[in-house]
């Protein structure tokens, strides 16, 4: 459950005096308990995308599909990590994590336990009560998936969750969402500028074109998730190769020569 | 928490003595009865509280809260909805553009009519005042709020009353806390000119009557009772905020 795709799907954002296609001819399928990457250069329509897959943006042209039926609005079982992170500041940590199945109308005792669960499972048991305006950095990316594991999804949408963070913070929470993903087995879909993050969390890397966004090529990456993977020679490889193919996109601003040094 | 409260003892303990300073010397500069120091003012306050100040006291205190509750109650739900929905607000910003530098007070004598001179008008000028205010207040905190905290809140399934709720409700009330705060001063102050122009009743019309009567004592004692309205309702207000408002102090 929770298979994703996009059919030839095109979105034009109309403004007062101008539009901007931000994707055309977008076509993508996600298999259930798949996780797939999408890298690609900046404005090119991912974060669009994801706001389409997650109901909130209706596409102009082509369908979107999850568990084969088109996408209206928002879904129970979809959850939503945005760049920002999404928090509410005014709600305590706990009141952040339980928003999603206050919303859903469940009862308070459930509430309560899967709230404290996916806290307990982030690491912030102890921060229940305190405002994310007194969390870390990474503690408040941590509250955001702990608000999307109560929600028990099967399928996970992430907008480049980690952007905000330092690199060893960063480490940490691409291998915590890494062992979510492994055990609970949704589907999972995370954009990233993070070349290194796409291998490490994607077992498919989706490379995007410029503006209006199309798929420009598919990397496979069957060692995703193997122990030890980030030190292993193929991880470096798969970098060496998306990096080349990001080059030829023209995605990285100061030409790379291919192979050269990371 | 317990030391913020004694931190806030000591700061206005130290204000009241500069205060009483300050007013002592000027009554001395100015040496006229109208403007008596500090200790005959006080005890006098003191002396005519009970028997003659409180009754005025609470009407006047009445008339206030009434009014700025109810300017609020229906300023904020208005001013949300105009802040978050462009089409409400392509008919309503140009009223309230038109409506906003007018100066309410000149249509006292209007009210005056209308309603009479007791309650109904003294509480429809202030709530017309106070609404203004917070209106506009709350549709420009409604229109800053940023889209991701209402996308996230969305993409849970959120509808337009949760997304109200979680979302526009608390992330504009400081900011109409803040405008409630210094509105209090405006609607006292208006509270005065529409009690002093009509009716029998209100800490206004006590000081009016002392006035003409040349009671100076008895009005400076009407006007300290109008300065302790004043403070009481904004340090109200300022606890009503930290109360619920919590998640402000902690923001780094
Ligand atoms: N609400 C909007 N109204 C109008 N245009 C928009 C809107 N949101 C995005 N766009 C435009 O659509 C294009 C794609 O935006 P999108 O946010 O999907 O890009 P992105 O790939 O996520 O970029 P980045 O990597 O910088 O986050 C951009 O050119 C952007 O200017
Ligand atoms: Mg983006």
């Amino acid at each position: 459950m929770g298979t994703l795709s996009f059919e030839k799907v095109g979105l034009t954002y109309t403004g007062t005096d101008r539009s901007v296609r931000a994707l055309e001819g977008f076509d993508l399928s996600v298999a259930s308990g798949e996780s797939v990457a999408i890298i690609g250069p900046s404005g090119c329509g991912k974060s669009t995308a994801l706001l389409a897959a997650s109901g909130l943006l209706q596409p102009t042209a082509g369908r979107v599909l999850v568990d084969g039926m088109s996408v209206t609005g928002p879904r129970l079982k979809t959850a939503l990590i945005l760049q920002d992170f999404g928090l509410l500041p005014w709600k305590t940590v706990y009141h952040n994590a339980a928003l999603g199945l206050e919303i859903r109308g469940i009862g308070a005792t459930e509430i309560r336990q899967r709230a404290m669960m996916s806290l307990a499972r982030v690491g912030l048991a102890d921060f229940t009560d305190a405002f994310p305006g007194e969390l870390s950095g990474g503690m408040r990316q941590r509250l955001a998936v702990a608000r999307a594991l109560a929600l028990d999804a099967d399928l996970l949408l992430m907008d480049e969750p980690l952007s905000a963070l330092d690199a060893l913070t960063r480490e940490d929470l691409q291998a915590l969402l890494l062992d979510i993903w492994l055990q609970a087995g949704h589907t999972s879909v995370l954009v990233t500028h993070s070349i290194e993050e796409a291998v490490f969390l994607g077992r498919r890397i989706v490379v995007l074109t410029p503006r209006p966004g199309r798929v420009a090529a598919v990397v496979d990456n069957p060692g995703m998730g193997e122990a030890g993977y980030r030190a292993s020679s193929v991880f470096y490889e798969q970098c060496v190769k998306l990096r080349a193919i990001l080059a030829e996109e023209g995605a990285l601003q100061a030409p790379v020569s291919v192979g050269g040094a990371l | 928490m317990k030391g913020g409260w004694g931190h806030k003892l000591t700061g206005y303990a130290g204000a009241s003595v500069v205060l009483l300073i300050g007013w002592q010397l000027l009554s001395l500069a100015v040496d006229s009865a109208a403007l008596p120091g500090p200790v005959p003012a006080i005890s006098e306050f003191a002396r005519v509280f009970f028997p003659e100040l409180l009754p005025h006291l609470g009407v006047s205190l009445w008339r206030v809260v009434a009014s700025m509750v109810l300017g609020t109650v229906l300023a904020v739900p208005l001013g949300l909805a105009i802040g978050r929905s462009h089409r409400l607000d392509a008919v309503a910003a140009p009223m309230i553009f038109l409506t906003y530098p007018v100066p309410k007070v000149v249509f006292l004598p209007v009210l005056l009519v209308l309603l009479g001179l007791g309650n109904a008008s003294k509480i429809a000028l202030i709530t017309l005042i106070v609404f203004f205010q917070i209106l506009v207040t709350a549709r420009d905190a409604a229109r800053s709020i940023p889209s991701a905290s209402v996308l996230s809140v969305r993409s849970l399934g959120a509808g337009r009353m949760d997304v109200a709720r979680h979302v526009i409700f608390p992330a504009a009330l400081p900011d109409i806390f803040t405008a409630l705060r210094i509105g209090s001063g405006t609607a006292v102050a208006v509270l005065f000119l529409t009690e002093s122009i009509a009716g029998n009743q209100g800490l206004g019309y006590y000081i009016v009557d002392a006035w003409g009567r040349i009671d100076y004592a008895g009005m400076f004692a009407g006007i300290l009772g109008m300065a302790l309205l004043g403070v009481v309702l904004y340090e109200a207000l300022e606890m009503l905020e930290s109360r619920m408002c919590r998640w402000t102090h902690v923001v780094r």
